[in-house]
């Protein structure tokens, strides 16, 4: 259970309140007009954003002082996920190590997993000799080999096609099966896809969450400006 | 907080070892001392010709250096390379080169005198602004291209596909972020300006503050006057660094997988005009140099070799120390600290060091750390300068990402931000390496006989009328201190995916 | 700036570890030029130790200032290359010491009996010039009435002791004149250098027609070039007398070498080496046992001259003169 307890994230001069539950080890969705604060949010997860109010509750302790590293959160960015200098098999071993001649042990990890994510024998070549779905899928296998508790995905597939984004959401979700997974989208179709519960994000605010199927017909009034029913 | 620690405590070091002196020498000297009308002029004059000399060095560097970042043109590499030669070159060598095209009886006068047209006199304040921006025009260029580098190719692309105008939406971002700083830089070099000013200058109207210092120290030996003027340069140095951070604002474009890309843009003739043009202006005297010199080689005594050994030993010594202040300072303090270190005079800092340590230990003793230390001090502002580009980019663009992942101290900057700044980190080391061998002031450390380095017996060869082997020698100085330029800078760039 | 970090290094040349507190080492302050490689450094470094069984080191860089930071505690046993334009505030100083050598062997063209200094070598400032171009001038006012085409570069009096030399020339030939006179040099003067080098490499280079130096340097290119186109101006009024010195330090705690070094510089020995080294008139040394090229060097037959004393009370004059004259 990760427990917003009248919390309150500070970006610049921009304030986003947050006060509900997300349940433990589902898929929750984001979704709201650009600039109501939905990045903030989970970048105040992640701990990138500094919290000014409230707490962060995550297994009944209190991670709201806590520096990024020490919270149980792996991401995915919008960009940037990889280290261009690196290999892939070098950005995916710092999941584990934070050393770029990762040994024995933990190459055959990286392989392993990077096999689970369609990469076979993409382990030497550097993000610029990738295509875009395979860099996603390469920031993927980091991000669960991280094997943290809570992933968060801030629009990584965004600049993918659609059939391509739907395979890499589709594989995001069914490889962390177990984690909880909170994901910003901006097109309903994703959450109804993939979504147990919809996070409704206005300027300033982030709403409770409501079950999907809820959402969708019959979304928050809040959110009623932005989103009409399906 | 540790991290900050990493940084203050650097910058305190750094503000420390140029305040610590100039107050040594104030109060060996007897506190202030009123300075003169002459004083008071030497000051705007200084403060007029850098100013000039900055400005034009950097309104000159943005065509060229654009020219240069997008246009691919076989030879690119070494052009760069070479063109920044002037900036490591000792000032004597310098000046004679650039009399050898500008001066009475120079290239530029030969053509023009048989044309009718009107002499061209080089000495005079116009001379001294001619010179300090054949001096800095490299580093200007460089610091600018730095800059165009550092927007991610695909920028321009998306740009260029929206048919979006490049300048304002790329390229006036980035420059209003790295041209206050390279200004501020330039100027506080130029602040400094002495022996240039001096030859260049034409007679006492272009006496600089560093001048007013010298004789202070040299015939006066007032040192409470020469403190008097350090305090001076002191306060010039601080206000240009301080209006720079404040003009250098706005955010970093950042990174991206930096693919090379061709650029549409612009006209290719105008930029292989400008190109052109900075090549002909920095290379000719060079090439006059290099005229004057090749004669010369022939005249060298045997024991230049071995000085030249010792000015590689000592060029390297200082690439090390820079590199490793330069990295924990690469902050806004820390750069602002740094503008201290090259705005004081060299003279009033030695010299109290000399005070400081001299009740403790023999001067001597500690000859080889402070002499070193004068010259990382003194490369330091535009290390950072080159630097923090780079530094600022990478915490931008890979900050949180190192963070999430766990990096931290040691870890986040071998992993994430190093490899992003072998290039500004290759540039700077070899800009370091190259002003250490060709100056002077490491040099007398081991001015014994016969354990002299490069430049020192180029100015020895020099005065005692061997102008020709002179001349050789400082052949061998170019020649080493760009090889040198070029391992560095080279080294930054091989390899390297950013 | 770079020139500048020389002066500053040169405050911190290093004895090496052996050469400390050594009982037969001799430290001696000198200018870069005279201990350079080049310089009459080694050859006199090489004859004193022999007959001295010491060891000889030279600290260069610039001698007074560095002496008058030290103080007493400086390591110098003996300073060498001051002139008579800043022995004034040496002296003044009280870290020099009675040098006790019979001056009689002198043959300056002036007359020395000072107590602490020893002159070493000898020279006049003087205008040279290609005779090949020019005709030369045969007196200060044929130099100032020579067309303003005539190119002239001087030395700054203001960091440069020949430049120091040649203000006080002015002085010495046209006393409250000199700012008028400064005024008609001024157009026919192409720059103002830090230092002498820099001069010289103008002249040589042919953006100089004249260039300030001294009686001596013709010899240089007589000598080692075997040039014979480089002549002196000698001027019907006279030249400054240009005269470098040695002196013991006071705190020495090697006075019997300091005493011996002294005296060594007057031997025919170490004057025998000073004009080819040097490029500069032996300081005691009969003109028949000269080199060959210094022997037939023109020389003026009046030599200005002004005492120390003099010398820094018309200093300031003298500069501000050049300057006033120079600025406008």
């Amino acid at each position: 259970m990760l427990t917003f307890e009248g919390a309150a994230f500070r970006q610049g001069d921009f304030t986003l309140e947050a006060d509900f539950e997300i349940v433990a080890g589902g898929v929750t969705a984001v979704i709201g007009p650009s600039g109501a604060g939905k990045s903030t949010l989970l970048h105040g997860i992640a701990g990138f954003v500094p919290q000014v109010a409230g707490r962060l509750m995550w297994d009944g302790r209190n991670i709201a002082a806590a520096p990024p590293q020490d919270r149980p959160v792996s991401m995915l960015f919008q960009d940037n996920n990889l280290f261009p200098h690196l290999t892939v098999m070098q950005n995916v071993a710092l999941a584990l190590v934070p050393k770029v001649r990762p040994g024995r042990e933990v190459q055959d990890r990286v392989e392993d997993m990077l096999a689970r994510v369609g990469l076979q024998g993409l382990s030497a070549r550097k993000p610029a000799g990738l295509s875009g779905g395979q860099q996603s899928r390469v920031a993927l296998a980091r991000a669960l080999l991280q094997d943290r508790p809570v992933m968060l995905m801030d629009e990584p597939f965004s600049a993918l096609g659609p059939a391509l984004k739907d395979e890499m959401l589709d594989l995001s979700v069914s490889l962390a099966k177990g984690r909880t997974v909170v994901m910003i989208t901006h097109d309903p179709a994703d959450a109804g896809r993939i979504a147990d519960a919809v996070i409704g994000v206005v300027p300033g605010r982030a709403l409770s969450p409501v079950a999907t199927q809820t959402f969708l017909t019959d979304p928050p009034v809040e959110m009623r400006d932005y989103f009409s029913p399906l | 907080m540790a991290h900050r620690l990493v940084s203050i405590i650097p910058a305190l070091i750094v503000a420390g070892l140029v305040i610590g002196p100039v107050a040594a020498v104030l109060w060996r000297g007897g506190g202030f001392t009123a300075l003169s009308d002459a004083d008071a002029d030497a000051v705007a004059f200084t403060v007029w010709q850098a100013f000039w000399s900055a400005l034009i060095s950097v309104v000159l560097a943005v065509p060229v250096a654009r020219a240069l970042a997008r246009r691919q043109f076989p030879g690119r590499g070494a052009l760069i390379a070479v063109m920044g030669a002037p900036f490591i070159l000792p000032v004597i060598v310098a000046v004679l080169g650039l009399v050898a095209v500008f001066g009475g009886r120079g290239v530029i006068n030969a053509v023009l005198g048989p044309l009718g047209l009107p002499r061209l006199d080089i000495y005079g304040a116009h001379g001294v602004i001619l010179a300090h921006v054949f001096f800095n025009l490299p580093l200007a260029v460089r610091l600018i291209l730095q800059g165009w580098l550092s927007i991610p190719s695909e920028r321009f692309q998306v740009a260029a596909s929206l048919g979006a105008p490049l300048f304002w939406l790329l390229e006036w971002p980035m420059l209003k972020r790295i041209v206050p700083g390279a200004f501020a830089v330039i100027f506080v070099i130029c602040l400094g300006s002495f022996a240039v000013a001096l030859t260049l200058g034409g007679g006492p109207r272009a006496t600089t503050v560093e001048l007013a210092i010298y004789q202070a120290f040299k015939f006066d030996f007032d040192l409470g006057k020469a403190a008097s003027l350090a305090v001076v340069q002191l306060a010039l140095g601080l206000c240009a660094g301080l209006v720079a951070l404040l003009l250098a604002r706005g955010d970093m474009l950042g990174a991206g997988l930096d693919r090379v890309v061709q650029r549409w843009d612009g006209s290719r003739v105008l930029d292989a005009v400008w190109i052109g043009l900075a090549a002909l202006f920095l290379l000719a005297p060079l090439g006059a140099l290099v005229v004057a010199g090749v004669p010369g080689l022939a005249l060298l005594p045997e024991g230049i070799w071995a000085a030249t050994g010792r000015s590689v030993m000592i060029a390297l010594g200082a690439v090390v120390l820079t590199m490793a202040l330069a990295l924990p300072l690469a902050t806004k303090a820390g750069e602002a600290a740094s503008l201290l270190g090259i705005s004081v005079s060299g003279l009033v800092l030695g010299t109290g060091i000399f005070l400081i340590v001299q009740p403790y230990v023999r001067p001597a003793s500690v000859a080889l750390p402070v002499t070193l230390l004068v010259n990382v001090l003194m490369s330091l502002p535009f290390v950072l300068r080159i630097l923090r580009t780079g530094v600022d980019g990478a915490k931008a663009d890979y900050g949180r990402l190192g963070a999430s992942l766990g990096l931290r101290g040691w870890a986040l900057w071998r992993i994430a931000y190093l490899p992003r700044l072998r290039r500004p980190m290759g540039f700077s080391a070899g800009l370091t390496g190259a002003l250490a061998m060709g100056d002077l002031g490491v040099i007398t450390l081991f001015s014994r006989p016969g354990q002299g380095t490069l430049p020192l017996a180029m100015y020895e060869l020099m005065g005692r009328y061997q102008m020709d082997a002179a001349y050789g020698a400082a052949l061998v100085l170019v020649g080493t201190s760009l090889a040198l330029f070029w391992v560095f800078d080279r080294g930054g760039r091989v390899n390297a995916d950013v | 700036m770079k020139k500048t970090l020389l002066t500053v290094a040169g405050l911190f040349a290093a004895t090496t570890a052996f050469a400390d507190g050594h009982a037969n080492t001799l430290t001696v302050y000198a200018p870069d030029y005279f201990g350079s490689e080049w310089g009459p450094g080694p050859s006199i470094e090489a004859a004193f130790e022999e007959q001295c069984g010491c060891d000889l080191v030279y600290q260069t860089g610039d001698v007074l200032p560095r002496l008058l930071l030290e103080g007493e505690n400086t390591e110098a046993d003996v300073v060498i290359g001051l002139n008579t334009d800043v022995t004034k505030r040496a002296r003044e100083s009280g870290l020099m010491a009675p040098h006790g050598v019979d001056l009689s062997a002198l043959t300056l063209p002036i007359d020395w009996d000072d107590d602490t200094f020893v002159p070493f070598n000898y020279s006049h400032t003087a205008f040279i010039y290609d005779n090949t171009k020019l005709d030369g001038f045969d007196s200060f006012e044929a130099l100032l009435n020579a067309p303003d085409d005539v190119r002239v570069v001087i030395q700054d009096p203001r960091s440069s002791i020949s430049g120091l030399a040649l203000v006080l020339w002015v002085q010495a030939v046209y006393g409250d004149e000199a700012e008028a006179a400064w005024a008609r040099l001024a157009p026919k003067i192409v720059t103002v250098t830090q230092g002498w080098s820099e001069s010289y490499g103008l002249f040589t280079d042919g953006e100089a027609d004249v260039v300030l130096s001294y009686t001596t340097s013709p010899a240089y290119h007589i000598i080692a070039e075997e040039d014979l186109t480089k002549s002196a101006a000698i001027f019907d009024e006279g030249h400054y007398f240009f005269v470098e010195l040695a002196a013991k330090v006071e705190g020495t705690d090697n006075a019997d070498l300091a005493d011996q070094f002294m005296a060594f510089i007057l031997t025919p020995e170490f004057q025998n080496l000073i004009p080819t080294t040097n490029w500069s008139f032996p300081a005691a040394l009969p003109e028949a046992d000269w080199p060959e090229g210094f022997q037939t060097l023109p020389r003026p037959e009046t030599v200005l001259f002004y005492s120390e004393d003099e010398a820094a009370a018309l200093r300031d004059t003298a500069i501000d003169a050049w300057r006033t004259a120079l600025s406008q």
